[in-house]
């Protein structure tokens, strides 16, 4: 896991190696600072005014040695974990923009975002400590304890044996409330889910007045919240007496033991100045040991952001691309040659079993079949947004493994299903289908998507603002605009994936129209839910649980009595009647 | 302190905000009335422990000067009923500290997270009463934010800040006096540094909280980039559009980089020049020490005056090394106080939203009808259903049996002021009655079932419902007879079962089956892994946008409320499917109301009136017959689906 986050660190290798370094330096001036004091103020009273100056001017070097190496190293910091952090986002977004659908189905994309964000924001806040403090806790740690046992080795032990009782209760804690939050976590976020879920579906909820009962169901859900947190914060809170306990049982025994041998001896084997000193090490071993203890509490929350990271880092696509791939289309012919699908490998049924179909360039294809019969699932093989578990699927006469996969979705152009608009002007979501489009070139396609007619009404026209996840236009215009958008790319093939169902069945007809008219030699893919849609088609298939069960022209199948006769006389009884 | 809990879901990042003006003050009070007492133990606890810890550090040269120094000169046997009384005072002023804090962070926990419960159900139940123009209007990333991102923030200046500002100004003010009492010419040094530090912090805070909040809002841009672009994403692979997305990507990325970079040094920075400031100001006490010694100067302090000694500066200097740290400590949460109190005044601006107005007094009862005929109210369900309506005037009440009898009568209505949605709208629903709208998106049709069931409101007398302006009917009680299925479907976390139970809380699991058998669900339920008891999460991510329909149909059946709206309900399942629903749905709607908004004529074919909707006005009504007759839009409409036969 280590290996694969090291790899994002690149330039800012430099300004990670540095920073410890700069911090080293910053821990040696803090710990020297307060051994010339404890001299400064050892010899105050005999000196006089020479050597009070004398030391003071070291003193202040010191201190501006101090600030510089802590400041360089708060700048070298920061510049090392930033840049990583955005090292780790561009890995991260690349390594997404590689991903193939069954990838993104994987990882489901609101959890590609929270891994490209928090989980980054998480990793960058442990690095930068990691960096920080690496050096600085131990280098503290070890001096802190060296200049003790310089002092007064007896003395030092007190130190010594409350250390460990210290780490134990500091890690002992996060021992025991680490399982509990990783399953409060998973509370929290149910809680947080039913706020996302009442935002959404406030029209569901206020239409059944499930207000009081979405109420009641929030504060038990709160309350639980609540209950554990408080508890696990309970425990937490614990921290923060032990460290008193033991530091105060070291100032205790210290200042017992100390005074005694102090006095004991004279003041031979102690001085009243080493007291002093040695209290202040004290406290900064045991302050020492609290930030170790905080750094891995730190780490170990980051490591699950980490390897989160990892996975999506690490995971390769699934779609093997093709060295040096033809380039080229021939012609928009498709052939199904014993095809069988299925999404995932843990599935049970197959999506598609054994079709074999030709499709003749130029023709248009109508598909037709209920919700589930896999109809979207036919198509995505054709542009190789999946590949086909058994069997090959052909375009142009060439095997779809064989192309180069951009060459192949350049001449295969799919309007999906679930489509979505970016931010940005009219012409700018166009110009996705052909960045170098001429202006005239746009209206040409948006007029054979019925689209033109819509977008001159704009104030800006083609240079309306659409928001994001175009918002601001309404459902049929957002679907005309992707159609518009895929014939930009002149394709050999156009698949519209139920395109046109919130599009009126008039402007349906007359893109269709268009469609057949303005580009004939393009292979035209169109699955519907309107027969009508679809009725004209040169072959029209039916599909039901993942097979194609009826194929043929509509006087074909009508003549056939299946499925298809099943669902016309569904969609026309009315219209006989009257 | 360990880090916080943070859970995995976030919300957009928030844009930075204001911070409102008075909020502090606000919440000061709303913490007080929520956990006033615990509040004032928590406050004794944290000086008592902050007491301690000074004492603490005072001990040592206590011990020195008042016993270890006379000891070494007169032997150990002299000093030891001093030592040990001394020892005896410090062993219990540490035991109080303990106390002190282990009493106070657990206190702290429970105030803490009681307070978060309550600013969260707050919240919510604010928001349960919202009207739904408050959610047509904000983003949902932006609601949920505050639900997460500033609830967190809030945990941080509750949990953490506020303890920390409040024990580092004990100790600022008990250090003010300590030194005063010791020496004012070396407090005045002192002071002087306090101003300097003050400066750099304003300075180096004010950069800091700059670039902090260019930080902010680069992420949020970011973030919001990153969540287009993946929700797009299969787009994106259909258009070979990745590497324009990945070059916007990489400009925004190094903006977030150049920001955070200066935020985070500005941030690294502090710490060490505060802490160098202390230094210094240690040795020029120190050098300003030794002068006073050496030209015998006077000390002036709270105690009068006299000859300055070593042991005077001595402890001088141990407290401006702690008054240092502490500075440097409190200047650490600057920045978590400032997005604490941003984080409060958002909460603060959920919860003072306007709750939905509602004046309305009718009420719905179950009832039944006595010999005569009339009806009277019963006290139990008869499935006979009538409005109660208490008329002011004459003290009396009269009941209305439920019929779903709807009249709208010249509706004007638009969103915004500057432009009408609705434009002279009439309708006579009558019970039993399919009543059909069509037109194209935008024309209106959704708009006109927001008003029935008073999702936005109009003016009084537009709308009548069983013969009652419906301004008058209790929204909850309204809203209760009639059923509404959207186009968008929000299924909630939870089981299939549930989900359909959502409609009736007290229906049976026969009566939930039964109504998705009339929804035409019920054959792909039973074929799930748990059948109706597979839990659904993520909205029913796990289902097709058909099936989710069925469910919600099977959902709104199981209320059998006596009007039904049907928005788009059917849009997503295939016609052959649709048309053995429709069948199902025609069974249960029998005697009922019905107002069915399709793009599919077939849809709607068979209703009593079809209503052909065109910016906002109806322009041509009457049954399928009458306008395919009339041969007016509603007739191209439909020829034109058929044209190419």
């Amino acid at each position: 896991m280590i290996k694969t986050l090291a790899k994002s660190i690149r330039e800012y290798k430099k300004d990670s190696i540095i920073t410890p370094v700069l911090i080293a330096g910053e821990v040696v001036m803090e710990c020297l600072l307060p051994f010339v004091m404890a001299k400064l103020i050892d010899g105050m009273e005999e000196g006089g005014m020479p050597f009070i100056l004398k030391y003071g001017a070291l003193l202040i070097a010191l201190a501006m040695l101090s600030l510089m190496f802590g400041a360089l190293a708060g700048i070298t910091a920061a510049t090392a974990s930033c840049g990583f952090a955005k090292n780790l986002r561009k890995d991260l977004y690349y390594k997404v923009q590689d991903y193939a659908f069954a990838d993104i189905d994987k990882f489901s994309t609101s959890s590609l975002v929270t891994r490209l964000t928090t989980d980054v924001a998480n990793v960058q806040n442990a690095y930068q400590m990691i960096i920080r403090g690496a050096i600085r806790t131990p280098l503290m740690l070890i001096f802190s304890i060296t200049m003790s046992l310089m002092i007064n080795v007896k003395m030092s032990l007190i130190f010594l044996g409350i250390l460990p009782v210290l780490a134990a209760a500091l890690f002992g804690v996060f021992f025991v409330v680490h399982p509990i939050f990783k399953r409060i976590f998973k509370k929290y976020d149910a809680l947080n889910n039913s706020v996302q879920e009442n935002v959404a579906g406030i029209r569901v909820v206020k239409s059944f007045v499930r207000e009081d009962y979405e109420k009641e169901k929030f504060g038990h859900a709160s309350e639980e919240v609540r209950k554990d947190f408080t508890m696990a914060e309970k425990i937490i809170a614990l921290n923060n007496p032990a460290m008193m306990i033991c530091v105060y049982a070291a100032m205790f025994l210290v200042n017992f033991l100390g005074a005694r041998m102090i006095v004991n001896s004279g003041a031979t084997e102690l001085t009243t100045g080493e007291l002093s000193s040695l209290m202040n090490y004290g406290v900064q071993i045991l302050t020492a040991m609290m930030i170790f203890s905080m750094m891995f509490v730190m780490c170990a929350l980051a490591s699950e952001s980490a390897s989160r990271i990892c996975e999506v880092i690490e995971h390769d696509p699934s779609l093997p691309l093709k060295e040096n791939g033809l380039t080229e289309v021939k012609d928009g012919s498709i052939v199904f040659e014993n095809v069988s699908f299925k999404y995932s490998e843990r599935s049970k049924r197959d999506a598609l079993s054994n079709i074999n179909l030709t499709i003749k360039s130029g023709s248009t294809v109508g598909i037709i079949g209920g919700t589930g019969s896999s109809k979207s699932s036919l198509i995505q093989l054709i542009p190789r947004l999946y590949d086909a578990t058994a069997g090959k699927v052909l375009v142009g006469g060439v095997d779809v493994r064989d192309y180069d996969v951009h060459a192949l979705r350049d001449a295969v152009s799919v309007v999906l299903q679930k489509n979505v608009l970016f931010a940005g002007t009219v012409s700018e979501n166009l110009r996705w289908g052909n960045k170098e489009a001429s202006d005239e070139e746009l209206v040409r396609v948006s007029k054979l998507a019925q689209a033109d007619e819509f977008v001159s009404t704009f104030a800006d026209g083609y240079e309306y603002r659409i928001e994001q996840g175009g918002t601001n236009v309404s459902g049929g215009q957002k679907q005309r605009l992707c159609i518009a958008r895929a014939l930009l790319k002149k394709p050999r093939i156009i698949i519209l994936d139920d395109s046109t169902s919130a599009v009126d069945t008039k402007t349906d007809a007359l893109i269709r129209k268009a469609l057949k008219t303005e580009i004939p030699d393009t292979t035209k893919i169109i699955i519907a839910q309107r027969l009508a849609s679809v009725e004209d088609a040169d072959v029209i298939l039916v599909m039901d649980k993942g097979t194609i069960v009826e194929q043929g022209t509509h006087d074909e199948l009508m003549s056939l009595g299946g499925i298809y006769r099943e669902i016309y006389d569904s969609q026309t009884k009315a219209k006989e009647a009257s | 302190m360990a880090p916080g809990p943070k859970g995995r879901m976030r919300g957009k990042v928030p844009m930075p905000g204001a911070i409102k003006k008075g909020t502090m003050g606000r919440f000061m009070k709303y913490l007080f009335s929520k956990y006033g007492k615990s509040i004032v133990v928590v406050i004794v606890g944290i000086v008592m422990s902050a007491l301690a810890s000074m004492a603490a550090q005072m001990f040592t040269q206590k011990l020195i000067d008042e016993c270890i120094i006379p000891g070494i000169d007169n032997g150990f046997d002299s000093i030891k009923s001093k030592l040990f009384s001394l020892l005896l005072a410090m062993g219990i002023i540490y035991i109080l500290g303990v106390i002190a804090s282990f009493t106070y962070t657990r206190i702290m926990a429970t105030v803490t997270q009681g307070t978060l419960k309550h600013l969260r159900d707050d919240m919510f139940n604010k928001m349960e009463t919202l009207p739904i123009k408050y959610f047509d209007t904000h983003a949902h990333g932006d609601i949920m934010s505050t639900y997460t991102n500033d609830v967190d923030a809030v945990r941080q200046l509750i949990g953490q800040s506020l303890p920390t500002v409040f024990q580092s100004v004990l100790t600022v003010i008990t250090m003010t006096f300590m030194m005063i009492f010791y020496s004012i010419w070396l407090s005045l040094v002192v002071f002087a540094f306090i101003i300097i530090m003050s400066k750099s912090i304003k300075k180096f805070g004010a950069a800091s909280a700059k670039y902090m909040m260019g930080q902010q809002r680069a992420l949020a841009v970011e973030e919001g980039y990153i969540e287009e672009m993946l929700k797009g994403q299969k787009v994106v692979k259909v258009f070979n559009h990745e590497e324009e997305s990945k070059k916007r990507f990489e400009e925004l990325n190094d903006e977030l980089f150049n920001h955070s970079v200066k935020a985070n040094k500005y941030g690294n920075i502090l710490m060490p020049i505060l802490h160098n400031i202390g230094n210094i100001m240690y040795v020029v006490l120190a050098i300003a020490g030794g002068m006073l010694i050496a030209f015998d100067a006077t000390n002036i302090s709270l105690r009068g005056t006299e000859p300055i000694t070593a042991g005077i500066i001595i402890t001088f200097l141990g407290m401006s090394r702690m008054l240092s740290q502490t500075v440097g400590q409190a200047s650490m949460q600057v920045n978590m106080i400032a997005m604490g109190l941003a984080g409060v005044s958002r909460v603060f601006e959920l919860t003072d939203q306007e709750p939905e107005k509602d004046e309305g007094y009718v009420t719905l009862v179950n009832a039944v009808k006595d010999d005569k005929g009339e009806i009277k109210e019963a006290d139990h369900i008869t499935g006979l259903w009538a409005w109660k309506h208490p008329h002011s005037a004459d003290g009396t009440v009269t009941y209305t049996e439920l019929k779903g009898d709807v009249v709208m009568e010249n509706v004007d209505f638009g969103y915004t002021d500057e432009k009408l949605v609705l434009k002279n709208i009439s309708l006579y629903a009558k019970p039993g009655e399919k009543i059909a709208f069509v037109g194209a998106t935008g024309a209106g049709k959704t708009t006109i079932t927001n008003l029935i069931n008073r999702f936005y409101d109009i003016p009084d007398g537009k709308i009548r419902y069983d013969g009652i302006n419906i301004n008058k009917i209790k929204k909850n009680e309204l809203r209760k007879s009639l059923g509404v299925v959207l186009q968008d479907v929000n299924l909630f976390t939870g089981t299939v079962m549930d989900n359909i139970r959502y409609g009736r809380l007290d229906a049976t699991d026969e009566e939930c089956i039964e109504a998705a058998k009339l929804a035409n669900a019920d054959d792909f339920i039973t074929r799930l892994p748990d059948g109706y008891d597979t839990m659904l999460t993520g909205n029913g991510a796990s289902l097709s946008q058909g099936q989710r329909q069925l469910i919600s149909i099977a959902r709104a059946a199981v209320a059998n409320p006596p009007v039904m709206i049907l928005d788009e309900a059917t849009s997503s399942i295939d016609t052959r499917t649709e048309a053995i629903v429709a069948a199902g749905m025609d069974n249960l709607m029998d005697g009922r109301t019905v107002f069915v908004i399709a793009h599919r004529l077939s849809t709607v074919r068979n209703s009593k009136a079809i209503m052909v909707l065109d910016h906002g006005e109806i322009i041509e009504r009457g049954s399928h017959d009458e306008l395919i007759e009339k041969k007016g839009t509603y007739y191209q409409l439909y020829t034109g689906a058929f044209e190419l036969e």
